[in-house]
């Protein structure tokens, strides 16, 4: 009896945090509590993290092995020979070669030039299929602000939804919650770009059915195009290539399936795009 | 329970949590996960009945929540739940079998995966079903009841249940 009494309560408990939690806004009580919960946990996460990416690498690297059954018994000796190697390498030459493509990306010509980068880890990975989120070791004591834009060298990978002093919440692209405004950058046709039909893919959704778009066309996201509705994203980040075009009567749009540039599966390090102007404040 | 105890299925809990969140969800098996947490709650409920699991179920939730910067009391709700179910399975069951433990991970396993599903439609944030139930849940059974095992093995060292305990259980059965 006491027992049902109490799981009745915490039910109710979790009912009530779930309510008021969705429901407040992001400065509200229960959603600044987690910020300082998390910057509590922060370092563990982080440390966490670090310990385990060796054996992430080498956990993705069996399962590489043990995709290619169909090698020979020669390249499977040298494999094996090479395994060890290679898992002990694998770590700092794929972090050294992360790091060495954002350091081009953010001295090269395609960085935005009103911003500045803050390079960082992604600490904690998307936890289920419905929220595409993920968190960063780097916050507010970064200059990192809610809504700051998100990309990699390859391209646009979402927005910041909450901060903390040590870390961040990034929302993806291929989150159900997330949007940009874009550009077809060979037609100039516009629209927003949204989570796609599938896992991993995105939509081109609200072309008007006269615009050209063809398969193979790059995605960029548009930009600041009216004063008063600012865009959260500098003009000309690309976002994806334009996989699918085809329109029916009885929609006013097109409907646009695209392949996003970045791979998000495999996303470790991001750059944070913190606006100079702001910075200056 | 004694404080002693709440203390240390508190820590415990929430070293699983941080495990989960940093290290076994990125380890990815076709598309599914093994959850630690899940597994743990349920393991300390057979052991410690239906009180102990719920509130281990709540706090392991809570934590799962703030780690992962989710939505708070999403994982409270269901774990709650399952903590205390798996407690009242666990007094209708014995221990010293191994299928117990089996059978209540598998049942648990697809009522956090459908649970959370249906809780995240009503939020707003849907997923399909046949993305939840073939990719999502078949690989995470599998790995949850390879868990499972071990993970009880584990809850019934740290949480021994005294004689006098057990024969309570089994006559309220």
């Amino acid at each position: 009896m006491r027992a049902r009494a109490v799981a009745f309560a915490l039910v109710l408990l979790s009912l009530a945090l779930l309510t008021v939690y969705f429901r407040e806004s992001s400065d509200g009580v229960l959603h600044g509590a987690q910020r300082i919960a998390v910057s509590v946990l922060t370092p563990f996460e982080v440390a966490g993290e670090r310990i385990v990416r060796p054996f992430r690498d080498a956990w993705g690297w069996g399962s590489d092995v043990l995709n290619a059954k169909d090698e020979n018994e020669k390249l499977r000796a040298e494999v094996e020979e090479l395994r060890r190697q290679a898992i002990l390498n694998e770590t700092a030459a794929e972090e050294n070669a992360e790091l060495r493509r954002a350091l081009e990306y953010v001295g090269g010509p395609r960085f935005p030039d009103d911003f500045r980068p803050v390079v960082t880890r992604i600490i904690v990975q998307p936890q289920n299929v419905f929220r595409q989120e993920v968190v960063i070791a780097a916050g507010s004591s970064n200059g990192i602000r809610r809504d700051d834009p998100v990309v990699t060298d390859e391209g646009l990978v979402g927005t910041v939804a909450e901060v903390t002093p040590n870390s961040a919440k990034v929302r993806l692209l291929i989150d159900q919650q997330s949007a940009a405004s874009a550009l077809v950058v060979e037609t100039k046709a516009t629209g927003i770009v949204q989570r796609g039909l599938s896992e991993n893919t995105l939509s081109l959704d609200r072309v008007p059915k006269d615009e050209r778009v063809e398969e193979g066309n790059t995605v960029v996201t548009a930009g600041t195009r009216v004063e008063e509705y600012e865009s959260l994203y500098p003009r000309g980040i690309p976002v994806c290539v334009v996989a699918s075009v085809s329109q029916r009567d009885i929609d006013a749009f097109k409907t646009i399936q695209c392949v996003p540039l970045v791979d998000f599966d495999s996303l470790r390090e991001v750059i944070v795009l913190v606006e100079k102007r702001r910075a200056k404040r | 329970m004694t404080p002693l105890e709440a203390l240390k299925a508190a820590t415990l809990l929430l070293l699983a949590a941080l495990l989960q969140v940093s290290i076994v969800t990125p380890l990815e098996v076709a598309s599914g996960h093994p959850d630690l947490v899940l597994v743990l709650v349920i393991a300390i409920a057979l052991v410690r009945g239906p009180l102990f699991g719920s509130v281990a179920g709540f706090w392991a939730g809570l934590a799962v929540d703030v780690a992962s910067f989710a939505t708070l009391g999403l994982s409270s709700l269901l774990l709650t739940l399952a903590g205390y179910w798996a407690g009242r399975f666990g007094e209708a069951t014995t221990r010293a079998s191994p299928y117990p433990p089996l059978i209540a991970v598998g049942l648990g396993t697809g009522w956090i995966v459908l649970g959370s599903g249906v809780l995240h439609f009503m939020l707003g944030e849907g997923a399909s079903a046949t993305q939840l139930l073939g990719p999502v849940l078949v690989p995470t059974l599998a790995l949850n009841l390879l868990l499972t095992l071990p993970v009880y093995r584990l809850a019934r060292r740290l949480f021994p249940v005294a004689p006098r305990e057990r024969r309570e259980a089994v006559a309220l059965v």
